[in-house]
């Protein structure tokens, strides 16, 4: 079953960054912050809905396993390492529903490991 | 560079068995051969001679459940059909996920002494493996080496180029930097006209990313190919036959030796084709694949495997009872 969250606008506090467990650019303040943690053999949420042309920060985390994240029509390709936060800026200008699936090969429910995001 | 509008995709053939391949066509045998033969002579420094060689991929030894109960039986199964045939394959390459995955490393090591064993069944002098995820995902091929030695590599064969590529063992759906600076170095002690065969097992462009059918640096490699004007790639992951052109390159996937996914281009979710109690190695199968010194391009075969002497409710029942006890 989708646990759809609707994208909500959020002020980023700084006492949330850990700069030493980022491995992508520093989130801007203001920014809009999507948090998503994989585990296997699922991401959660598993649906998450965002506006077209309106960036926003996905916040990954792992509570596992080195797991990926990877939907190229949005331009995203991200290994997960387990202790560490990846922040990954997306900026949608296309709508359409896609599918995130993870790359990083994770055992034996991998292949089946995926969620969608939907550009709206 | 490559371009990814200019490209074909053209339906499978299919054979039924009964004799599944013959000795590829004589050298000499016509006017046009002669020719292609001392065309290729000069060019490349030696002679493509004729020779037939099979494909099998994704036996997952190991793996038993849904959608097949049937374990280890349609490899087994192959390894009779390529020994009935009245003529030796040179050789047989496997293009990965010959054992499914166990985090238990006893397990796994179990599950390739097992997958050793059925292949080395085959009446043939030579096989050629590289990994699937299943076999070097967890822990970057460290026990595939163990067992099988190196996840690349390449040889030559009767005037063929072989490479073996290893687009598993990062983890991710990738070659990675290192490889493809040594494919690079492989590749130029080639002229642009020598036929080469590159065997791996994600395919190497963009079949569907979403399922995980695609190699993030595919486009690296393709770049590479792209000058030689004879190149065939076969790889597996898939679980069907599908083939590919683009440029001068062709892709062939091969049948897996377990279960089958449906056609990606008519399909949405990736879910594997129901078990057929009926026919139950339907969808499954090998390739084989004839050199030819008369043309350059291979001639590629998809073979469908079938119970033969068992058919119907009966035919599982039988096979049930005989192969997997």
């Amino acid at each position: 079953m989708f646990r759809t969250v609707v994208l909500a606008f959020s002020l980023l506090s700084t006492i949330l960054l850990q700069s030493d467990q980022r491995s992508s650019a520093q989130v801007e303040p203001g920014a809009n912050v999507v948090a998503i943690t994989a585990k296997r053999f699922g991401f959660t949420p598993d649906h998450i809905v965002l506006k077209r042309g309106e960036p926003v920060t996905l916040r990954l985390t792992s509570q596992d396993v080195t797991h990926g994240f990877f939907v190229r029509p949005l331009k995203v390709d991200e290994v997960i390492e387990p202790g560490k936060t990846v922040d990954v800026k997306v900026d949608p200008q296309t709508a359409g529903t896609f599918t995130v699936i993870c790359h990083h090969f994770c055992g034996a429910g991998h292949g089946n490991m995926k969620m969608t995001i939907t550009v709206e | 560079m490559t371009t990814r509008r200019d490209f074909v995709r053209f339906a499978g053939l299919s054979l039924g068995l009964g004799t599944i391949y013959t000795v590829a066509p004589g050298l000499h045998s016509t006017a046009l051969g002669r020719e292609f033969a001392g065309y290729s002579r000069h060019a490349n420094g030696e002679s493509v001679q004729p020779f037939t060689f099979l494909q099998l991929s994704d036996s997952h030894v190991g793996f038993n459940g849904p959608p097949d109960p049937l374990g280890i039986a349609a490899f087994e199964r192959a390894v009779e059909v390529i020994n009935a045939q009245p003529a030796k394959p040179d050789f047989v390459l496997f293009t990965g996920d010959l054992t499914h995955d166990s985090e238990d490393k006893d397990v796994h090591s179990q599950r390739m002494k097992q997958f050793k064993e059925i292949a080395g069944r085959i009446k043939t002098p030579k096989t050629y493996l590289v990994p699937g995820e299943h076999d070097a995902g967890l822990d970057h091929g460290q026990l595939f080496r163990e067992h099988f030695g190196d996840t690349n590599y390449s040889f030559d064969h009767k005037g063929v180029h072989f490479i073996a590529l290893d687009n598993v063992s990062r983890s991710k759906p990738e070659v990675g930097p290192e490889q493809i600076a040594w494919l690079k170095k492989d590749l130029s002690r080639f002229p642009l006209t020598a036929p080469i065969v590159v065997f791996t097992h994600r395919p190497l462009f963009d079949l569907r990313p979403d399922w995980e059918w695609f190699t993030s640096d595919g486009d690296d490699v393709m770049n590479l190919l792209a000058p030689y004007q004879h190149v065939t790639v076969l790889y597996g992951h898939i679980h069907r036959d599908d083939e590919y052109a683009e440029g001068h390159v062709k892709h062939y996937a091969a049948r897996s030796l377990i279960f089958a996914f449906p056609d990606s281009a008519t399909t949405s979710e990736k879910k594997p084709i129901a078990f057929d109690k009926e026919n139950p190695f339907r969808n499954l199968g090998l390739r084989s694949i004839d050199v030819p010194a008369d043309r350059a391009e291979l001639a590629v075969r998809d073979v469908e495997l079938t119970l033969r002497e068992y058919s119907g409710i009966n035919g599982i029942q039988q096979l049930t009872k005989s192969v997997i006890g």
